[in-house]
């Protein structure tokens, strides 16, 4: 008899033997939040400060210089007066809908979030082009975060911190970090043996190597890397608008729950211009730092 | 030629995860076939003992996979070997830790690669002066000193371009400046001209050989191009699966090829190109130096031939037939030799290659005197000398 059901069926785990695992693991996680949540929350005052600050600042300037700024900056990156132009009619567009203050917002924590995923992952990417255990044990776990969804590590996340602007950042970095690391990682593989040998030939350190030949050979593929954060940053938007992140991100989950089409579609649209923005201004500075990379090479 | 400035002695190098628990098997002489077979190892270099001495060029030969470009890398430790010990300026390369060896290579070795190694992303002047760099030298220093390399290798004007705009030659140039500018005085080069097209590789070698007139660096270089090799090296080692299978002078290995293996590469080798005339000629057979006709009559026929060089202490002076000598005897015997009596044959120079000579050799009927420099003479050239080196090919 048992071994027919052995047979039919899946023999799985005793049912009370699963709830207890459940209830042990969440209760140790409880516990451990529960101890060290505010010790780990005053960790992230830094960056809360710093979160809150920016948002403000882009708050607090008057609108037009902001426009006058981005545009600035677009032209400097790209020097296309049609993306320029593009930049200004876009903001007057978002301004006028009334979403000048929730694009603020959603601006000031993505070039936060990219910031940080650059500062953290290049550096890991580093590690991992120069060891192969490295890469090894850190493939995976970029693998877990690209897939797992997001809302399974919002909540020990959440648990953690609560919800509000740090969780948020946290979770997007979780998933938008990746890139950054793996380009960074291949690009400085991928960089000419023969050059490498050249350089150690020649007596280079490993950090005059890594200075001077891998990061400006591996550049160009670091910033795509770049450029793929920024994106998959954005993408995060709506979903860390569910934690508690103010933004463009929940007048779309407003709309959501609300069946609000319209508001929907112009929150979004925001977002796509944000996306297309950041996209293109990173695309042509890579562009130009690239050919640049020589003429300002002194090392 | 005693004053080494390399040496390598013992040198073996395993590939493979665990290549001291295989050195056993290469001790006990298994071949390079079983090992691979039987531990996945493979035997990159066997035994190998080099002596290179100061201001040479030591040409390593061989075809690839035949280790060449293992080898040149021991010798600045780009690759570390598994067994033996590489003395440079009897400091063993193998005992420097890390930042010593760093230094051993920024003031000892410079090194020309075979794709050029060049950076792309850096201007030509900064590539030349990258050695100068990673020693820190001050900017202006050091772009002054890659300026003036730069025109040496024959590419002033070219110091903003970067890599990719240049020709191979061209790049290859600015790898050479760059060897040049650290003022190393052991000069590497990885099969330095074998990625460019045949007429612009003779041209750099005729650059290396006049700039090795000026500077007298210690070269290494690295070809599987017999003829770049007989034509650049002072001496060559011929490397076949790892081991070395002879080394020597350019003429001992063309005219004494130690294997089979040597043997069928210098087959096709153009002997009349590569040998020169010190290499084949004889000692001459009959050398005069009397003064007086009838003397120089006596001492011509104790040897079987009938012409004889005449040799005073000016040096050489011409060539007499036993003929022209008793025809002047009948007249007067107590004469002096003097042009009259000479023969109108050219001299050749110990230092030129067989294929100049040729001609001129074909031409006269008696073998030419080979005279050096100081119009000494050094031997004699014969016709069937030249036939017999040129056709037992």
């Amino acid at each position: 008899m048992a071994e027919k059901s052995w047979l039919m069926e899946f023999p799985q785990m005793e049912r009370k033997d699963l709830v207890g695992i459940r209830k042990s693991l969440d209760g140790l996680y409880r516990d451990f939040s529960r101890e060290y949540g505010d010790l780990i929350e005053s960790f992230f005052d830094p960056l809360l400060y710093f979160l809150v600050w920016f948002e403000k600042l882009l708050l607090a300037t008057p609108w037009w210089v902001i426009i006058a700024v981005i545009t600035g900056l677009v032209y400097l990156a790209t020097r296309s007066w049609k993306m320029s132009l593009g930049t200004i009619v876009a903001f007057m567009l978002i301004g006028y809908f009334g979403m000048w203050d929730n694009t603020m917002r959603t601006m000031s924590i993505i070039l936060v979030c990219t910031l940080l995923s650059i500062v953290l992952g290049i550096p890991i990417g580093i590690a991992m082009a120069r060891s192969d255990r490295v890469q090894a044990v850190v493939t995976p776990m970029l693998d877990v975060m690209q897939t797992m969804p997001a809302f399974v590590y919002l909540i020990p996340v959440v648990m953690l911190l609560g919800i509000g602007k740090v969780p948020g950042v946290i979770a997007v970095i979780i998933y938008a970090i990746p890139p950054v690391i793996r380009l960074t990682n291949l690009g400085i593989r991928l960089v000419d043996k023969e050059v490498m040998e050249a350089a150690t030939a020649y007596g280079a350190s490993a950090f005059q190597r890594l200075y001077q030949v891998q990061l400006p050979l591996a550049m160009p593929t670091i910033m795509a890397g770049i450029n793929q954060t920024i994106m998959m940053a954005l993408a995060m938007v709506v979903i860390a608008s569910m934690i508690g992140v103010k933004g463009l991100g929940q007048p779309v989950l407003k709309s959501i729950t609300n069946q609000y089409f319209t508001m929907g579609l112009l929150n979004g649209l925001a977002i796509v211009v944000l996306a297309i923005l950041f996209d293109r201004v990173s695309q042509a500075y890579a562009k130009r730092t690239q050919k640049h990379l020589g003429g300002n090479q002194h090392g | 030629m005693a004053d080494p400035i390399i040496e390598i002695s013992g040198l073996y190098k395993l590939f493979g995860s665990t290549p001291s628990n295989v050195m056993p098997m290469v001790h006990a002489g298994k071949s390079k076939d079983d090992i691979l077979a039987e531990t996945g190892h493979t035997l990159g270099l066997k035994d190998i003992n080099l002596s290179i001495e100061r201001g040479e060029i030591f040409v390593i030969m061989g075809l690839s996979g035949s280790g060449k470009s293992t080898l040149i890398r021991h010798f600045n430790r780009l690759i570390d070997p598994t067994e033996g010990v590489i003395n440079v300026e009897g400091v063993n390369v193998m005992d420097l830790p890390q930042k010593e060896l760093e230094q051993f290579r920024r003031h000892k070795m410079s090194m020309v690669f075979q794709r050029f190694g060049l950076m792309p992303h850096r201007t030509v002047i900064d590539n030349v002066a990258y050695g100068l760099a990673v020693q820190k030298v001050d900017k202006t220093t050091r772009l002054a000193k890659a300026k003036e390399w730069l025109k040496t290798v024959g590419l002033a004007g070219y110091e903003d371009q970067y890599p990719n705009q240049l020709s191979g030659g061209q790049q290859q140039r600015v790898g050479l400046a760059r060897a040049l500018c650290t003022d190393a005085e052991i000069l590497l080069m990885d099969e330095a001209f074998s990625a460019l097209d045949p007429l612009i590789r003779s041209e750099m070698q005729d650059q290396l050989i006049e700039l090795q007139e000026k500077l007298h660096k210690t070269i290494i270089f690295i070809t599987h191009d017999l003829d770049e090799a007989l034509r650049l090296g002072d001496r060559i080692a011929i490397l076949k699966d790892g081991e070395l299978v002879q080394q020597g002078e350019p003429a001992e290995i063309l005219l004494n090829p130690a294997t089979d293996y040597v043997e069928a590469f210098v087959k096709d080798v153009n002997r009349a190109r590569a040998l020169t005339v010190d290499t084949v000629m004889k000692p001459p057979v009959c050398r005069i130096t009397s003064e007086t006709i009838g003397e120089a009559l006596t001492e011509m026929k104790k040897h079987k031939d009938d012409y004889g060089y005449y040799v005073n202490e000016d040096g050489y002076q011409g060539v007499i037939l036993q003929e022209t000598l008793e025809d002047a005897a009948k007249e007067n015997a107590e004469d002096q030799l003097c042009e009259d009596v000479y023969e109108d044959i050219p001299t050749i120079s110990p230092d030129s290659v067989l294929e100049e000579v040729i001609p001129d050799t074909i031409d006269n009927d008696f073998p030419l005197p080979v005279v050096d420099e100081d119009g000494d003479l050094q031997g004699q050239l014969s016709r069937s000398s030249v036939v017999k080196v040129l056709g037992n090919s």
